[in-house]
């Protein structure tokens, strides 16, 4: 195992799509070995792609499982990941390992349903929610050269309309008026 | 730091940072936001001329734009960041006092206020005072909600959840 560098803006590799994985061999199990050693190595990553240590494959480590009182399914290695199903919208501040010092707000989806492959290239799939989606979505956009920071939003942006009418006792789902 | 201030109007974010590029001045964080008709620059800069210099350069450029311009020495560098462990989001019927109670009930527990936003919403005749504050505090949840617990009598609602930042 060995921790590799990781790439940081303004690395172009960044921007580069990643290939789907088609060999479900020991070479890929060592490739995680060291992604998974590096995210570690870090401060408290709760994912990486493997993109960011400049290995282009469809392969991602998610593991939120560190932090208090949020919905999980453990430490997760998902090779091929894709999201088909989004639901609902929030705002939540976001970090990257490859754009240090700098933290800004994204929408994402609430609520994801999402199939991948494990190393073994066996199917799964999951429901997933909050916290643990967001970082599902963080991680799937480096596998197409997508950073948080193409996404960031001002919170003025849409957060006061939001705000007035979820506070409404009763108006779930009806509009402001 | 920079700070400018006075009607809105386009180009002004244009006409002062091409000013400050042609001399060699580097920016850094900055807050620009149209509040009521106005438009309000603070920015940080480094220059490489000292402060005296800056502010030649920049009156006639306030002068032409209407801007009034002030300018304070400020430490650190470019970018110093903190990172909000905090959200509060406040609203209430629109009226004096609101900003100040509920800041001061944090500020009693020694909240940090990194960012505050704020905007009065609803109907003219039934105007709703909303607030978003991120900020930073050592205390638990559990002492900030009971810190602003007295205002719910007062018609202002106070949500105080915490900020978890994603890094991936
Ligand atoms: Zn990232």
């Amino acid at each position: 195992m060995a921790i590799r560098i990781i790439l940081r803006v303004p690395d172009e590799r960044l921007r580069q799509e990643s290939e789907p994985v088609t060999r479900f061999d020991a070479a890929l199990r060592l490739a995680i070995d060291d992604l998974e050693e590096t995210r570690q190595s870090g401060p408290a990553a709760v994912g990486i792609a493997a993109p960011q240590i400049g290995w282009f494959q469809r392969v991602v480590i998610v593991d939120v499982s560190t932090k208090k009182g949020v919905a999980n399914h453990g430490h997760l290695i998902l090779i091929n990941p894709e999201i088909e199903h989004w639901e609902g919208y929030d705002i939540g501040r976001e970090g990257c390992l490859s754009v240090p010092d700098y933290t800004g707000n994204v929408i994402r989806a609430t609520r994801i349903r999402l199939s991948a492959q494990d190393p073994q290239g066996a199917p799964l799939a999951f429901e997933m929610e909050g916290f643990e989606a967001r970082a599902v979505q963080h991680e799937l956009d480096h596998l197409d050269g997508l950073l948080f920071i193409d996404r960031v939003v001002s919170r003025r942006t849409d957060l006061f309309q939001r705000k007035v009418y979820a506070a409404r006792p009763g108006a779930a789902g009806g509009k402001p008026t | 730091m920079l700070t400018l201030v006075g009607e809105d109007r386009p180009g002004i974010v244009a006409r002062v940072t091409s000013a400050l590029t042609e001399v060699g001045c580097n920016l850094g964080e900055a807050s620009m936001i149209r509040l009521g008709s106005s438009f309000t620059i603070m920015l940080m800069v480094a220059c490489p001329s000292p402060g005296a210099e800056l502010e030649q350069i920049l009156t006639p450029v306030a002068a032409e734009l209407h801007l009034r311009l002030h300018l304070d020495p400020a430490g650190g560098g470019l970018h110093r960041h903190l990172v909000p462990n905090i959200q509060v989001r406040v609203m209430g019927a629109d009226r004096a006092g609101i900003v100040a109670a509920v800041t001061g009930a944090l500020a009693r527990t020694g909240f940090n206020i990194l960012e505050l936003e704020s905007d009065v919403a609803g109907d003219p005749e039934r105007p709703v005072y909303i607030m978003n504050i991120q900020g930073c505090s050592e205390r638990t949840l559990e002492t900030l909600r009971e810190a602003v617990a007295g205002l719910g009598a007062e018609g202002i609602a106070v949500d105080i959840a915490p900020v978890e930042t994603l890094i991936g």
